[in-house]
């Protein structure tokens, strides 16, 4: 690190000191690895394929080429998962079982209908914590200390237990991503609407302003920027509770059922693909809650 | 809220005068709901509620007096009642509404099972917590710190790692719990493997952000007094990375206990959390999976508690450790 930051000259120094050629040679870097780790774990079964098959002279290109493409890979190659991926999303009907259109839209909806209600109730939560003492002091620490509970590891539990009452289907599945997401609200909004300076605060009390008029026209939009930086933590962790929402009970769709059948039957192409769609998954939700969060700060007259 | 019938006279003596007979009225709403029939005796509700209604008035008392002379005790004492009346209810309403205990045991089925099934409970606490969880979250924390300690010597690493790393901790690495399976066996090395995995990104963003925490002047100052990069790195830009390194270790501590009991789902030797878990969800015995949850709880909430004392200790002069 020199003292005084040379100036970058020229397109490619431009470039360099952004983050686009950083982050895309860590990316290759990534790619690279990944053929090597290929090469590295599936070259023991096709020496064993070789073996087995009586072929004794085969070149290196023919192996390195063999362990690219094998039926069941220890680690499949990265154009076999983007081969898999292309064929379950655009060349099978959406309404297929084999569609990962079909299984990105069962995490998805329960994972929004979690996101929203999680939303929603973490916002309650802190606005009747920052109104009450009481509360305060007797909520809020059980609010952190639900968070030490692996809740994922219940929610087999919850959904058997629904089903046992004849509730099934999205809603218990969103509940796990509701309970996910509702914490990062709840603290982020906690300390957003406790973010108005003492000044403000008091101005607002030589207004002779209520409770409430202080809450909307003070507290509520000094929260904003937390609660979008909350929401953002919190959908991401909503996919996540979807998933594992679907595993664990021998649910039929989904993306936790996809990677839980690959991993019955042994088809690791499926799982990769499953996994990247969930990827996809996550950085779209994240994004859009970006673009919400930009959009409704122009509103609000911020110059970014 | 505050002004609720004379909050602002009353006593501390009182308040817990109150609490008691308050805990008082509940037990004995529970026994009389436990020796008769569901339904039979409705006239028990209002002493449950009359109950309730007390402690709640007693709380808001000591909240009150808990602010203008503060007392550690009580600042303890109000979130502990919180729990106790949260068992009370739970136990009052699950016995009282006759709920089968199928959909949900009540808290004493629960600690009777703790207590009859305690070396079952401390074999799977052995090979999910102290095997997989310890040792995932010490190799994915340290090498996590250990990378951005190198990513922090090389801009360009630094900012092609920290996007990639922001991205990466926001996906659902859960999901690779079946590959690693596949991959390391069914015994805990794979379920360690998983919460490598999810703990090494947050520490890494988190570590990176950190090293950049220390303020222009304070480095300047440093240079001044011709400070090698490692004596930097170990008198200013690590003590003042540690708030946000006992973050991520927080985050962490959650992260790693979910990561190993989901990875047990997918196979295990015949013993550790996830996998009682899931076996007893399929018998339909869910005050075991509740005993299990318990330890998960008490687990997690001691290891996050270890972790703040830690913070506690070794961060005592960032703002956020300040008394108020």
């Amino acid at each position: 690190m020199s003292a005084v930051a040379a100036k970058p000259v020229g397109l490619w120094g431009r470039l360099c000191a952004g983050s686009t050629v950083p982050v895309l040679t860590i990316v290759a870097a990534i790619l690279i690895a990944w053929y090597v780790g290929v090469l590295a774990l599936n070259a023991p079964f096709q020496r064993m394929l070789y073996a087995n098959a009586g072929v004794a002279d085969y070149s290196v290109s023919d192996f390195v080429a063999a362990t690219m493409e094998q039926d069941r890979p220890v680690l499949p190659s990265p154009q076999q998962v983007a081969r898999e991926f292309w064929k379950s999303v655009f060349t099978v009907p959406i309404t297929s079982k084999k569609s990962l259109v079909y299984h990105g839209w069962v995490t998805l909806s329960s994972t929004l209908l979690g996101f929203v209600i999680g939303s929603l109730l973490g916002i309650g939560l802190a606005v009747l914590i920052v109104h009450s003492r009481t509360l305060d002091k007797s909520l809020m620490p059980w609010v952190i200390a639900s968070q030490t509970i692996p809740i994922l590891a219940i929610a087999p539990m919850i959904i058997v237990v629904f089903n046992a009452i004849n509730i099934t289907g999205i809603i218990p599945k969103a509940l796990i991503s509701t309970y996910l997401s509702f914490f990062p609200v709840t603290v982020g909004v906690v300390s957003g609407l406790r973010s108005p300076e003492r000044l403000h605060l008091d101005l607002m009390r030589t207004y002779s302003a209520t409770t409430s008029q202080a809450f909307w026209k003070l507290r509520w939009p000094s929260s904003v920027p937390f609660l979008f930086a909350s929401m953002k933590v919190g959908i991401a962790s909503s996919l996540v509770g979807a998933i594992v929402g679907e595993m664990p009970t021998g649910a039929v769709a989904g993306i936790g059922a996809r990677l839980l059948s690959g991993s019955y039957y042994g088809q690791t192409v499926q799982i990769w693909a499953a996994l990247l769609t969930a990827a996809l998954m996550a950085a779209v939700l994240v994004t859009l809650v970006d673009v919400v969060d930009r959009a409704v700060r122009r509103r609000m007259g911020v110059r970014s | 809220m505050s002004d609720l019938v004379a909050v602002r006279r009353a006593s501390l003596p009182l308040a817990f005068l109150v609490q008691l007979a308050a805990i008082a009225f509940a037990l004995l709403a529970i026994v009389l709901f436990r020796a008769t029939e569901v339904g039979s005796v409705p006239w028990v509700w209002p002493l449950l509620f009359f109950g309730w209604m007390g402690a709640w008035w007693s709380v808001t008392v000591i909240t009150a007096r808990e602010c203008e002379a503060p007392s550690r005790w009580l600042s303890l004492l109000v979130p502990v009642l919180f729990g106790v009346w949260l068992l009370l209810l739970w136990e009052a309403l699950v016995t009282g509404l006759g709920v089968p205990p199928v959909l949900l045991p009540p808290p004493s089925a629960i600690g009777h099972r703790i207590v009859t099934s305690l070396p079952l409970l401390a074999a799977d606490f052995r090979q999910t917590f102290l095997k997989s969880v310890l040792a995932g979250y010490g190799l994915g924390c340290s090498i996590g710190f250990l990378v951005a300690l190198v990513a922090d010597r090389n801009p360009f690493l630094r900012r092609g790692l920290m996007p990639v790393g922001n991205f990466v901790s926001a996906l659902p690495i859960v999901g690779i719990a079946p590959i690693m399976v596949m991959w390391f066996g069914f015994d805990w090395q794979s379920k360690a493997a998983v919460v490598v995995i999810s703990t090494f990104f947050p520490m890494l963003v988190n570590t990176i952000a950190g090293l950049a925490a220390a303020g222009r002047m304070e480095r300047d100052l440093m240079r001044t007094y011709a400070a090698s990069h490692g004596q930097e790195l170990v008198k200013l830009r690590l003590p003042a990375a540690m708030p946000f390194i006992f973050n991520a270790l927080k985050i962490n501590s959650t992260l790693a206990l979910i990561g190993a009991i989901v990875a047990e789902f997918f196979g295990t030797p015949i013993v550790g959390m996830g996998f009682r878990i899931s076996t007893e969800v399929g018998r339909m015995s869910i005050d075991m999976v509740w005993a299990e949850i318990a330890v998960a709880a008490v687990a997690g909430s001691l290891f996050y508690g270890l972790i703040s004392a830690l913070e506690r200790l070794v961060t005592f002069w960032h703002p956020s450790q300040r008394r108020r």
